[in-house]
């Protein structure tokens, strides 16, 4: 008797460490035993993308938290992702999510709602005779909200010195941006509705004495932009329109208005982009500008191809062709940007 | 020595359960069966139509040819519940489901959708999605998980793309937060 219930006792304390650690996923073991075996996956299927192996009915119970998952803090997911690829576009030359000199409705970074994502880009471009360099940070909020911030470096070159400013003289710009998607989705929803984004672009030259000699009035000012993008997925098309008021002489870093009264007007952007794959985009720009200064500030256009290498790195190349820029016509050249973003 | 003795016969002495006891109907839970045939568990009845599918089919052979037939998007309906099911981002939203029924359903509106002569029997995408709370992050997995299955099974970019131009709309019914 004695024996009998020591016996008990050491059962009951064996079976104790077995129901103690019991795993927290009680509903999918309990699915699991009652599901049959899964049907054999398809014999041509390869492995699964990201290199994760069919599902197997055997550990189908097993399923555990990533162990990569993101971190999670006050109920907001920290670049944990979630966007479909290529759907935060790529990066303008204003630093905002769009093409490459598009502002579009897209946000950046690749957060859903309740997330928060991160951006960064640099971006040259070679002219027949200056050239660009820009580069900033994107800040990504829910699939909502996007703060933006771009520096621009254009170089004169020889050029700087045939207008009397000193060869290789640099003008340099600030961009602040903001975007809010006010409605619809790029991919979701019906149809006809686009994701519809308002925003606002403030932007600072760091050459405002300079600026103001070549007639400008201010060395500061602020866009307003209301875009739409749509992507009509039955014919694999991306089109996007923008309306911007602005009173920016070549995007501000020649300043804005002019002395002689010239202020804000309202310019278009549009984008045309055919998806090759779900990696792979091709398209052209068109960008208006007005021509406040008289020193024939053409309207932009470009042929781009972006083309996502992972997840998080977008690269594009484009070829573009920039009109006349500050009297010298013909700045026709090669973009090269990349984004990461998370 | 003689506490543990005691407690030892008291607990031999307790009355063991008869043997067999159905502890569900003790309890009220009431099991659902799967059909022996078809492995699906039973749904309430409803009114079937195509209409339930979402959206109107196309009519266009070479799209049927691209997904390899009936069979073919069967077989890429099943295979997008299978990644799914092994997705740790939605493997949750699964795993409280019919799969066996969904694999079927999902096979027969896609074979509607893409024109290849099947009839819908499932359920409407509202009725189906409702308090699932689905957001558009889970979407987003569901639409991969869907182009690698597609991916797969080599179906071009375009034709695929046709088919998520159909699937795409119906967010308005499934996207809840």
């Amino acid at each position: 008797m004695i024996l009998a219930a020591s016996n008990l006792i050491a059962i009951a304390g064996a079976a104790m460490p077995i129901a103690a650690p019991q795993p927290a996923l009680p509903d999918i073991a309990y699915v699991s035993a009652l599901e049959p075996p899964l049907p054999p996956a398809p014999d041509d299927a390869e492995q699964a993308r990201d290199g994760h192996s069919m599902s197997d009915p055997e550990h189908g119970g097993e399923l555990r938290p990533d162990p990569e998952t993101p971190p999670r803090i006050a109920g907001v997911d920290i670049l944990a992702g979630g966007k479909l690829l290529l759907t935060n576009g790529v990066t303008t030359v204003e630093g905002s999510s769009g093409g490459g000199l598009a502002r579009w409705a897209t946000i950046g970074g690749r957060q859903m709602g309740g997330g928060i994502g991160l951006s960064a880009h640099a971006t040259a471009i070679e002219l027949a005779d200056y050239g660009w360099q820009s580069y900033g940070v994107m800040l990504g909020i829910g699939d909502r909200v996007e703060l933006s911030y771009a520096r621009a470096d254009f170089d004169t070159r020889e050029i700087g010195a045939l207008l009397g400013i000193g060869e290789g003289y640099t003008f340099n710009l600030d961009t602040f941006g903001a975007k809010v998607r006010v409605a619809g989705d790029v991919a979701y929803g019906e149809t006809w509705m686009p994701q519809i984004a308002v925003g606002i672009e403030h932007k600072r030259s760091c050459n405002g004495a300079l600026v103001q000699a070549l007639g400008a009035v201010e060395a500061s000012g602020t866009d307003y932009t209301l875009s739409a993008t749509n992507l009509f997925l039955a014919q694999s098309l991306l089109v996007n329109a923008t309306m911007r008021y602005t009173k920016a002489n070549e995007l501000g870093l020649l300043g804005f208005g002019t002395a002689a009264g010239a202020g804000y007007n309202l310019q278009f952007e549009g984008s045309l982009g055919y998806q090759l794959s779900r990696r792979a985009v091709v398209g052209a720009e068109y960008r208006s500008k007005p021509d406040n200064l008289g020193l024939g500030d053409d309207d932009w256009m470009d042929l781009f191809a972006a083309y996502a290498l992972t997840d998080h790195v977008t690269l594009t190349a484009a070829f573009v062709d920039l009109g006349s820029i500050a009297t010298f016509s013909g700045q026709r050249g090669g973009f090269l940007s990349a984004q990461v973003a998370f | 020595m003689l506490l543990t003795a005691t407690a030892a016969a008291l607990m031999l002495l307790q009355q063991a359960p008869a043997e067999g006891t159905d502890w569900d109907a003790e309890f009220g839970v009431e099991v659902k069966q799967r059909d022996p045939i078809t492995g699906e568990l039973p749904v309430d009845p409803y009114d079937q139509s195509n209409a339930n599918a979402g959206a109107t089919p196309y009519d266009n052979a070479r799209l049927v040819e691209a997904f390899g037939g009936r069979e073919g998007i069967r077989r890429i309906a099943a295979r997008t519940v299978e990644l799914s099911e092994a997705d740790p981002r939605i493997a949750a939203i699964f795993a409280a489901h019919d799969t066996v029924r969904l694999k079927r359903t999902l096979g027969e509106q896609f074979c509607y959708l893409l024109g290849a002569g099947c009839d819908y029997s499932g359920r409407d995408m509202r009725t189906t999605h409702a308090e699932m709370g689905v957001t558009k992050a889970d979407m987003n997995a569901l639409v991969e998980n869907l182009q690698a299955a597609m991916r797969e099974a080599h179906v071009p970019f375009a034709a695929q793309n046709r088919l998520l131009a159909k699937l795409a709309p119906m967010s308005r019914d499934v996207v809840k937060r």
